[in-house]
């Protein structure tokens, strides 16, 4: 009886609870300053942004915004720095490649997928494994080598050097593959049966039943591309050709405070796209990371 | 006999076209990865034996690097490697135990308030170098400005502001906080999503068979039952800490960072790579970068991967 009792006393954790009960109180009491911590920067700076001349030298310094302008993020546009190139120029070159990187990924990624998921191969285990090891790759590490790649395949100057070091990326391939994984191989059967090829395969049943993995994806690539400098910094002489993540950093480089506002709108700019897109697909994302384990 | 051997043979020629037809679709996503991937890091491993200016021809020079680096270097032996080994403990490790607890709270409690944490938690992961360069120059500013130095100046604690990002004296501590903070990123949603799935039965079991606390929930159900989440959400945090290895430079404005107390195995090779032009010997460092991260995931892998693969 005692024994009993004494089971009792604990419960158990109660994983997704479907109504809150006082037992949450603790978690609470630590995650919600915790998040206000972590938000309060980006808050911060989302509201320097949008501060007047006259706010921005304020003293004693305030995070919120008294009288929100636009005026910083229409001085950036007009800026256009010692190289005469505006900035929207700028904007134009990022989203061409973010996009054309984004589509080439996707292709690439589920093609791969495929073929190590479904297909049988000898080197299959081995190839997934090299893969599966550059998770851990770190590409600060190999500028080096990766300017004397891009100089010898003669991509140098050229928009191909913004796209093809970011195309392939081994998260993107790792989640996909292990999505994949889920879709029974008798649904697969059954479209060759119908005389399906691996393309229609790929077209029909993949990519549909995959598009939480392959939205992940998108996510992830367009975090790395968006925000990429490496390209523009090392790959690229041309100023006509770097992009905006580029031209905003080597404008934060001068900090002086009257540029202040300028920094923070272009800090806004490159981080409300993320913010958006990973919004939208943020179930999808959940949805992916539930199959993200390595075993 | 005869049946059976044409009827491999016929298996094994179907065999040879489906393989040529799966290499042709991994084709793609093969040369891209070989390209970017593989080939700099073995170009990186052979550099490293050379000395190479960019201008002139590689010239093999054996050792020479890897002795000069162990015993001339003395920034990078009293410098760059303690600081990487402490950032990177701190900001690995750290994050990742920082992450997992984070994410064994979200779990318990309801969705909706879960999901607005957890973006607001992830959302630092995502802003991006140029964003984060903004938040915490203006944050540790220099002067009565800087948010946290006017705190200080409030509350009488200082008398003239503290040059948080011009000295030594706090800047591997902020490098610290404000990687940790931006460390929240797919590995913690992988654990959040790793807990959320693990079988409720397993818990209710445990309960009958006499489990008595969370701590005892923790070690016998929960890590077990998500470990390869846990190894994912390592390694990416082990990737996460090297790869923030920018934000001195971007912190301070130069490279070196003032009196190398922000120098990561990043900057060091940026330093001679990009700076000096000493490409040979910027490899040499790199390939110790790459065996550093490496170390780092053998032991996640000891501790989360599962030996049957």
């Amino acid at each position: 009886m005692k024994k009993r009792h004494k089971k009792s006393k604990y419960m158990g954790a109660k994983i997704n609870p479907k109504y809150f009960s006082a037992s949450q109180i603790k978690f609470y009491l630590i995650l919600i300053p915790l998040a206000v911590f972590m938000i309060i920067p980006v808050i911060y700076v989302i509201n320097q942004a949008f501060k007047p001349l006259g706010e921005l030298f304020a003293f004693p310094p305030t995070i919120f915004v008294k009288s929100p302008t636009l005026k910083n993020f229409k001085d950036l546009f007009e800026l256009s720095g010692t190289t005469g190139i505006p900035m929207s120029r700028y904007l134009l070159n990022s989203v061409l490649v973010t996009l054309i990187t984004i589509v080439l990924n996707l292709f690439i990624t589920v093609l791969a997928a495929y073929v190590f998921s479904k297909k049988k191969f000898r080197s299959k285990k081995v190839l997934f494994e090299i893969n599966q090891l550059a998770l851990m790759f770190v590409p600060t590490a190999v500028a080096v080598p990766r300017y004397l790649v891009i100089v010898k395949a003669g991509l140098l100057d050229t928009w191909w050097a913004h796209v093809l070091p970011l195309a392939a990326m081994p998260v993107g391939l790792f989640l996909v593959k292990q999505f994949t994984d889920q879709i029974p191989d008798a649904l697969i059967e059954a479209a060759v049966i119908d005389g399906a090829n691996d393309i229609t395969v790929i077209r029909k049943v993949i990519v549909p039943l995959t598009k939480p993995a392959l939205a992940t994806s998108i996510v992830l690539t367009f975090q790395q591309v968006w925000g990429a400098v490496e390209a523009s910094n090392n790959f690229i002489t041309d100023d006509s050709m770097r992009t905006l993540a580029f031209y905003l950093s080597s404008l934060s480089t001068n900090n002086t405070v009257a540029a202040a506002g300028l920094q923070a709108a272009a800090g806004v700019i490159l981080f409300v796209p993320n913010l958006i897109i990973f919004i939208v697909m943020q179930s999808q994302v959940m949805n992916t990371m539930s199959h993200s384990g390595i075993k | 006999m005869i049946a059976a051997n044409t009827k491999r043979i016929k298996k094994s020629a179907a065999d040879v076209r489906e393989g040529r037809r799966s290499m042709l679709l991994l084709f793609p996503y093969a040369i891209l990865f070989s390209l970017f991937i593989l080939v700099p890091v073995v170009i990186a491993i052979a550099l490293g034996f050379t000395y190479f200016d960019v201008i002139n021809k590689p010239s093999f020079t054996g050792l020479m690097n890897y002795i000069y680096l162990f015993t001339q270097d003395t920034v990078f032996m009293k410098k760059v490697l303690p600081n990487t080994f402490l950032y990177a403990l701190i900001v690995g490790p750290g994050g990742y135990a920082i992450s997992f607890l984070l994410a064994w709270m979200l779990a318990q409690i309801q969705s909706i308030p879960r999901t607005i944490i957890s973006l607001a938690i992830y959302t630092p992961s995502m802003v991006g170098q140029v964003f984060i360069g903004v938040v915490w120059k203006t944050i540790f500013s220099g002067d009565q400005r800087g948010i946290i130095n006017n705190i200080l100046l409030e509350l009488n604690l200082i008398d003239t502001p503290i040059q948080f990002l011009l000295t030594k004296d706090y800047f591997m501590q902020i490098m610290i906080i404000i990687s940790l903070w931006s460390a929240m990123g797919i590995g913690f949603l992988a654990m959040i999503s790793g807990i959320l799935n693990i079988n409720e039965e397993l818990y209710e079991a445990a309960y009958v068979d006499g489990m008595r606390n969370r701590f005892q929930e923790i070690i016998y159900i929960t890590i077990p039952s998500m470990k390869p989440q846990m190894l994912f959400g390592a390694v990416m945090a082990i990737v996460n800490a090297f790869n923030m290895g920018w934000i001195g430079v971007t912190l301070s404005g130069a490279n070196p960072t003032p009196e190398y107390a922000g120098q990561l195995i990043t900057n060091h090779i940026d330093d001679y790579g990009f700076i000096r032009y000493e490409m040979g010997y910027a490899a040499a460092i790199s390939l110790m970068l790459l065996i550093v991260v490496y170390l780092f995931n053998k032991v996640a892998h000891k501790f989360f991967g599962s030996k049957d693969e």
